[in-house]
């Protein structure tokens, strides 16, 4: 992936424990290529991400996740890329109207018990990394080293 | 917290899939009419949803999905002639 670029990472529901180690992960990994990376999520989400990297190490910028999709729609922010995490039906939906909002290319990341019935319902283009994975995130870091190298 | 939260309203159903959501919504509605992701409603909500979304007017009543990323999606009806009349301005596509 190229450097100077802005990617936005969206967050599910935090109730899915791999969720947060890749959030960490890929944002760390993008830093490194040269991203600027934009973590967004619910509150719950956003709290769970600020005890894991109080001292900002690995993500530097955060939004809530529906003002982030105002502020898209009023064209005030945009990203090249968006990696939507999703482990439900209301994650695809909130990826789904990244995907009609923005110009970002799309990245569907999928985990949980019913990834593959989650990634079967994703209608918009996106590049979908799959894995069921639930408390073991390797299997997801894998995917997504293969998908981003 | 949504923004819908501030938004007096009635659940009319909660915690399905989205096309169940609109599926409900253009069974139970007089009027249905179909707009983007991101359509702006009540001030400043922005709708989220699988395009088309479906909004429904019933009477006098408004009905619209909510989606809640832990919860999944709930349909919400208000009464709200302003949005009522807007939407029958601004929207070409509809099914009675």
């Amino acid at each position: 992936m190229d450097g100077n670029k802005s990617a936005l990472l969206m967050m599910g529901c935090p109730e899915v424990p791999v969720q947060m180690g890749i959030v960490l992960y890929l944002s760390n990994k993008l830093g490194k290529a040269g991203y600027d990376v934009t973590v967004a999520g619910t509150d719950a989400a956003l709290k769970l991400l600020k005890v894991s990297d109080p001292d900002e190490h690995y993500v530097k910028k955060t939004m809530e996740i529906d003002q982030c999709i105002a502020d898209i729609v009023e064209k005030k922010i945009d990203f090249d890329c968006c990696f939507a995490f999703m482990h439900s039906d209301a994650g695809m939906t909130y990826a789904a109207t990244m995907s009609a909002i923005s110009k970002a290319k799309m990245y569907a990341v999928i985990f949980g018990n019913n990834a593959e019935d989650v990634a079967e319902t994703i209608e918009f283009p996106a590049e979908k990394i799959v894995a069921k994975a639930v408390h073991n995130p390797i299997p997801l870091k894998n995917k997504i080293d293969r998908a981003i190298p | 917290m949504s923004c819908f939260d501030n938004i007096k309203h009635e659940v009319l159903l909660e915690s399905v899939s989205f096309r169940e959501a609109r599926k409900f919504i253009e069974e139970i509605s007089d009027e249905v009419y179909y707009v983007k992701p991101g359509y702006k409603i009540f001030g400043d909500c922005y709708l989220v949803g699988v395009p088309p979304i479906a909004l429904g007017i019933k009477g006098i009543d408004l009905i619209f999905p909510i989606v809640k990323p832990r919860l999944g999606t709930f349909v919400g009806k208000a009464r709200n002639e302003k949005e009522i009349e807007r939407l029958r301005e601004n929207n070409a596509s509809i099914s009675e």
